[in-house]
């Protein structure tokens, strides 16, 4: 068995497994599982307007699964997408916010903070782990509730006079979208999506095509080996740190200038930070592995919200559905085993 | 070989697929049947859109939701897309898709329930022009499909305020609130003037736990207060709340002698105090504010239902219209501090009283 053919066996199979177990799970609490996933495909794709809702809650699950994943493949474990998310989102708003210029300038302005804001968050657990070794899986959680207690102030404190959110951004910085407005009948879809690729497209160039991309991998696989090949490990870690809390603030970006066109405040964590670790796990850390897995992420997301008005299930059943789901992706170790398993008795 | 258990696996799970799946048909052909019965469009429907608390948060929504059902039950609606509906939202980022979701299925009326779908309400309503909406909580002005309801909660919240002063025994009194916002606010200001209007010497301790579905975190601020001697907390923290009671409940358990009360919010949160201590039913809710969402929902359902729908307008539910008021479960409440309220009742319905909507910090 190939390991490019394992790489898309683990997948599939697992969301058929979850889908499976969440089917046995309906049939028992008493719902039909065929009108539960019909349901949820109504809900995710059945009309335009759902299938932007799905493309619009992938955009955010794409940055995210691609951090996630740039950081894995230096061997990082970055937890703090989240943060980096937020406070990405924060500074998205912030540029959209305070400034006048024409869209040309403005946009990108925006997009290049909430990058920055992203990057600077994930560049201080990276700096600490190549310099102290402090591990950057326990800093990157800390600077998740940083970021969220941080942004709360700022948003209340100093951008608004103690109110709940701040202002909409201005029309030169928003990602809103016009046409996906007509044609999809008012989702709230916007142009983010685009960059969601593009973005996908860099992670791909720059870590397979790059000299950059070939160190960060190396480093990933053996840091001793790449030490003893002459690359500065430490460079890689903080700079693999860097680009992907560049991509998670992005990813805030998504949220800030496009889906809710503000920032308020978080009474706790968005979730698409977290959902980012499973994402870039189902999608293999790869970037086409993570567009897909964000599709899937999205759908599910979209399509759960459908499922209790039109076929009954209860919200809780969707969710113990989508966590079998995302539980039997992390359990791809045993899937692999038993495809393996298959393989030897070939032999 | 592998091929051919490969092939076999996939059978198995196809077949199991196919037994699951008629196993579950002929509810479904039921369920399907009443479902296309639907939409006679004489038919009034409504429908509700939660926030992230959910149905069930034992407050709020909670108390939204048995409105719709009372209005159901009154106009002998059914449950579903055909009578009344409840959607739950998880994340902020699903109030415009289920908002949507209600428009499309036909609800006449679509309530938003909490100030966090202000801005969702706001935009839905300038895309769909043709569906009514109503938002709890907040207010929305300016756009013909959308009525507001706001409740004087300052007003509820003096009242339990008078009760929380008169009962105190250490003149420490807590309140725990779901974020520092202005609707919050009310709650705590209301409270803390009732405190001080009958007992000057207590002190309100004013917090916040930043979230209203936290109940953790509504347990460890309840225990950090009881611990510094706080003896009667009111929380307005929606599921956060509920961490408040169990706080209490166990600090009742563990010292029966000591009393520790809890002052419920939104609904009469009576059930949520009970405990048994050594055999014997206590409870420590010393009373509620209730928030008679249910009736303001269920006013403003029938009064569109009749085709009165108040389109742009502000409905403002206060004590007199009985929307905002002291719960009518009082058994731990001596006759004096019933008495009291009653007398603060009179007079803030009189005016005579200017209720605060923002706490002296």
């Amino acid at each position: 068995m190939s390991k490019r053919f394992s790489n898309i066996a683990v997948p599939v199979v697992s969301v058929l497994l979850g889908l499976i177990a969440g089917a046995i799970i309906m049939l028992i609490s008493g719902y039909n599982p065929i009108n539960g996933y019909a349901a949820l495909w109504n809900g995710a794709f059945g009309d335009t307007f759902y299938l932007g809702e799905t493309l619009r809650q992938m955009t955010p699950y794409i940055f995210a699964g691609l951090a996630v994943a740039f950081a894995f493949r230096t061997g990082l474990f970055n937890i703090g997408v989240e943060g980096q998310l937020l406070v990405g989102w924060l500074a998205a708003v912030w540029v959209g916010v305070a400034f006048d210029l024409p869209k040309v300038i403005h946009l990108p302005l925006s997009l290049l903070a909430a990058a920055a804001a992203g990057a600077l968050w994930g560049f201080i657990p990276g700096f600490l782990k190549a310099r102290l070794h402090v591990h950057e899986v326990i800093v990157t959680i800390m600077m998740n509730y940083i970021a969220l207690h941080v942004t709360n102030h700022l948003i209340r404190n100093v951008i608004s006079d103690q109110a709940d959110a701040t202002e909409a951004v201005k029309e030169t910085a928003s990602l809103k979208s016009p046409f996906f407005e007509s044609v999809t009948d008012y989702s709230s879809l916007h142009n983010g999506i685009y960059l969601g690729l593009i973005v996908a497209i860099i992670m791909w160039f720059i870590l397979e095509k790059t000299t950059l991309g070939y160190e960060l991998r190396s480093v990933g696989f053996s840091q001793h080996a790449s030490q003893y090949a002459g690359m500065n490990v430490n460079r890689n870690i903080v700079l693999s740190m860097v680009i992907s809390g560049a991509f998670a603030g992005l990813g805030g970006a998504m949220e800030g200038l496009g889906t809710f066109g503000n920032a308020f405040l978080h009474s706790g964590f968005s979730g698409v930070g977290f959902d980012g670790i499973a994402v870039a796990l189902l999608g293999g850390n790869a970037a086409i592995g993570v567009v897909l897995a964000s599709l899937l992420f999205g759908a599910l997301k979209v399509g759960a919200l459908n499922m209790p008005i039109e076929s009954g299930v209860p919200n809780e059943l969707v969710e113990i559905v989508i966590a079998l789901i995302i539980f039997f992706v992390a359990s791809s170790y045993m899937i692999k085993w038993l495809l393996s398993r298959f393989k030897k008795e070939e032999k | 070989m592998t091929k051919r258990k490969f092939g076999l696996t996939m059978s198995l799970v196809l077949a199991a697929g196919t037994i699951l799946g008629a196993c579950g048909g002929g509810k479904g052909d039921e369920e399907k049947s009443q479902g296309d019965g639907k939409k006679n469009d004489d038919q009034f429907t409504v429908a509700m859109v939660t926030d992230v608390g959910g149905v069930d948060d034992k407050s709020f929504n909670q108390s939204a939701w048995e409105g719709l059902q009372e209005f159901g039950k009154e106009n002998d609606l059914k449950r579903g897309t055909d009578g009344f509906d409840y959607i739950q939202s998880k994340s902020d980022a699903d109030y415009k898709t289920n908002l949507n979701t209600a428009v499309r299925n036909k609800f006449d009326l679509v309530y938003g329930i909490g100030y966090k779908l202000k801005p969702a309400i706001e935009e839905v309503a300038k895309q769909r022009k043709n569906s009514h909406f109503a938002i709890v909580d907040d207010v929305i002005k300016g756009q013909d499909n959308v009525a507001s309801i706001t409740f004087k909660e300052h007003e509820g919240s003096f009242l339990v305020g008078v009760a929380a002063g008169l009962t105190t025994k250490t003149n420490k009194i807590g309140f725990v609130g779901g974020t520092d916002s202005d609707l919050i606010n009310k709650f705590a200001a209301g409270f803390q003037a009732g405190v001080k209007a009958v007992n000057p010497k207590a002190t309100v301790k004013i917090e916040y736990a930043g979230a209203f579905d936290k109940a953790d975190k509504g347990q460890q601020m309840a225990s950090a207060m009881y611990g510094s001697g706080v003896d009667i907390i009111y929380h307005a923290a929606g599921a956060t709340g509920n961490g408040v009671f169990t706080e209490a409940k166990n600090e009742k358990q563990k010292n029966p002698e000591k009393d520790i009360w809890v002052i419920g919010v939104d609904r009469d949160q009576a059930d949520e105090g009970k405990v048994t201590v050594n055999g014997k039913e206590e409870n420590v809710t010393l009373t509620s504010m209730v928030k008679r969402v249910d009736i303001a929902v269920k006013d403003l359902a029938t009064k569109a239902k009749e085709g009165n729908f108040p389109g742009g307008e502000l409905l403002e539910y206060g004590l007199e219209d009985n929307a905002v008021s002291i719960a009518p479960t009082q058994d731990n409440l001596s006759d004096e501090v019933k008495k009291a309220v009653q007398e603060w009742t009179e007079k803030i319905k009189k005016g005579e009283v200017d209720v605060p909507v923002k706490p002296e910090k």
